[in-house]
């Protein structure tokens, strides 16, 4: 407190503080751009070896053959270096199952994340700029749903969808990821200040109709958010496994997850064949993509992980 | 053209205040009609299913609370439950922990390339979660996994990580490593949301770096460890991927109740026992649910407090 009532002037306003913090200004760097602190950068490192020696590990075995994978050193490559002929012999193992599955996840996540994130933005711009009968019930509702885990799901809704014979189709694993209640929720807080409401009405008074105002006008106004709610459900849907898992008994429906760990299961049968190289080529196949989109898209995760937080 | 517009328009203006009340409806329906159908249906479906029994004689009857009451009393769903809440009280802690400290570390700016460790971090996040335990499983391997060629190049004497023993903790490890980033960036947001001019002040005021840290770094990060809290409750009560897939490196360790939703999961499949799997799977979704509530409410409460 001693710098500022030196210095009358500081309450006076913005202008006359510059002299001020000017005054500080070694200070004041040295807290908002304090000395770098080694021991902190050897226990950060160390997290960071925590978190990249698993995936180093699959790296590194992709690009071994089977047996070097069983015997030499996980950290390490050794023997020849086959990451091409492993890929070659993933993609057509079994007929070409994997790409299959492929093709299976990439259905799923186009049809099912890109209709949730459709889905989400309809109704989130409806709830945040209409006034509707039940509009409060609708909304208490959605909040509620946020908290059901989709692990929680998964039984009841296998339990329902069998009755009424919807399982073992890709509908049963694309319908229940159609609704995102959370991307909803990030689309409503979104649309009501991204969307000013006087240009909605301008345009309602130059004769728009409301699917073109929503398709012309909106639509470009969300964007940012819709990406966002694009990315988590990608993401989300690329990496289910227990619905899918639960739903679907043919493999040739199956996504890249569940058709994996049904290889792992065979490999560690008694008696099963040994295909380890396959699992772990498979693995660095289909984490490539992902890890791909979520360096690409830094900041739109950023923006919805910004949200999550501020939501408690 | 320009006299017949406002002569058209006034009529359909007069009528839309009757039927524009219903317009937010139209941008809803697509969400809702699927909300219904793929949420709301198939709880009131399973509540349903979870009030009937299946009898030897007599066939499907109505029996009220029975699976319920039969549940509580199960030792295999106790024993069930007992490893999620043993696995939150546990792991949860540990991993919240190194969370905050990261997202403490990377606010500090006393990181050199902080947008490294930012990135790597979080990097397990976009990993499958069947990918991490398939991975951490090799890892695991006392044959030919790290931990073999850490034994056999080093002379150590690690442990099987899968037997009984250890499998719980191996778990613990691959929801820690999935999620440790994603915490940490929920919470670094928030403690970006704090004006750096409240760090100026208190400098002034000459507070050091742990004053800081208690008295403003970590009241901001409240509502983070309130939803990162809610996130790992379900994670723990819902664990099901990791025990499925290293059940398979394991199957005499890791029975197929290890954890409730493996439990509901193999009683719908191998037993066909769907009235009894919809009582525990409804059980443990309400139990989630109230256990998220109440940390909320927690958080909120002692917010106010301060």
């Amino acid at each position: 407190m001693t710098a500022p009532t030196s210095e009358p002037a500081v309450t006076a306003g913005e202008r006359p503080r510059t002299p001020v913090a000017h005054r500080l200004r070694p200070r004041r760097n040295s807290f908002l751009q304090p000395r770098r602190s080694p021991l902190l950068s050897v226990l950060m490192t160390l997290v960071l070896i925590y978190c990249l020696v698993p995936l180093a590990w699959l790296l590194i075995a992709a690009t071994k053959t089977q047996p070097e994978i069983l015997s030499s050193f996980g950290l390490w490559f050794s023997g020849d270096f086959v990451l091409g002929d492993n890929v070659v012999q993933t993609l057509t193992y079994d007929g070409g199952v994997f790409v299959r599955w492929l093709v299976n996840t990439l259905v799923y996540v186009v049809v099912g994340a890109g209709g949730a994130t459709l889905l989400a933005t309809l109704a989130g711009y409806g709830l945040a700029h209409f006034d509707f009968p039940g509009k409060r019930v609708v909304f208490a509702v959605v909040l509620g749903a946020i908290a059901i885990p989709g692990t929680a799901l998964a039984v009841p809704t296998f339990l329902m969808f069998s009755a009424i014979g919807l399982t073992n189709g890709p509908w049963a694993v694309i319908l229940p990821s159609l609704v995102s209640p959370f991307g909803l929720y990030l689309i409503w807080t979104y649309a009501t200040s991204a969307v000013p409401s006087e240009l909605i009405e301008a345009a309602r008074v130059d004769g728009a109709g409301e699917v073109r105002i929503f398709v012309t006008i909106v639509l470009r106004l969300l964007a940012p958010g819709f990406v966002t709610v694009l990315l988590f459900n990608v993401v989300e849907t690329w990496n289910n496994y227990f619905l899918p898992l639960i739903m679907l008994s043919d493999p040739r429906w199956f996504p890249l997850t569940v058709g994996l760990n049904q290889w792992s299961t065979q490999a560690n049968q008694p008696g099963g064949q040994p295909i380890y190289h396959l699992i772990v080529t498979g693995s660095v196949l289909t984490v490539v993509p992902i890890v791909l989109i979520f360096l690409v898209m830094q900041r739109y995760w950023q923006s919805g992980l910004t949200a999550g937080s501020v939501k408690a | 053209m320009v006299t017949v517009a406002p002569v058209r328009r006034t009529p359909r203006r007069v009528q839309g205040s009757s039927t524009r009340r219903w317009v937010g409806w139209g941008f809803l329906a697509p969400f809702a009609v699927v909300f219904v159908f793929t949420l709301i249906a198939p709880i009131a479906y399973a509540v349903n299913l979870s009030l009937f029994q299946e009898r030897l004689i007599g066939g499907t009857v109505f029996a009220g609370l029975d699976n319920y009451r039969f549940a509580l009393r199960d030792p295999q769903f106790r024993e069930a439950l007992w490893r999620v809440v043993l696995f939150f009280l546990v792991q949860v802690p540990v991993m919240l922990a190194v969370s905050a400290f990261a997202a403490l570390a990377l606010d500090s700016a006393r990181l050199r390339w902080s947008a490294l460790y930012r990135i790597s971090l979080f990097l397990p996040f976009a990993v499958p979660g069947v990918i991490a335990a398939l991975m951490w499983g090799f890892v695991y391997g006392t044959d030919f996994g790290l931990v073999g060629n850490l034994n056999s190049t080093f002379g150590l004497s690690l442990p099987d990580l899968l037997s009984s023993r250890w499998v719980l903790a191996a778990m613990a490890n691959i929801s820690t490593w999935a999620f440790l980033g994603y915490n940490m960036l929920v919470m670094y947001s928030a403690l970006r949301t704090v004006p750096r001019e409240l760090y100026e002040s208190a400098a002034i005021d000459g507070a050091g770096t742990f004053r800081v840290v208690r008295s403003i770094k970590l009241p901001a990060m409240r509502p983070a460890f309130v939803i990162t809290l809610v996130f790992s409750v379900i994670g723990s009560f819902q664990l099901f991927n990791g025990p499925n897939i290293l059940r398979t490196l394991s199957p005499n360790t890791i029975g197929t109740n290890f954890t409730p939703n493996m439990y509901a999961f193999n009683l719908s499949f191998a037993g066909q026992q769907y009235n009894y799997a919809a009582a525990i799977a409804i059980i443990m979704g309400v139990l989630t649910a109230v256990v998220a509530y109440v940390v909320q409410v927690a958080g909120i409460r002692n917010g106010g407090a301060r």
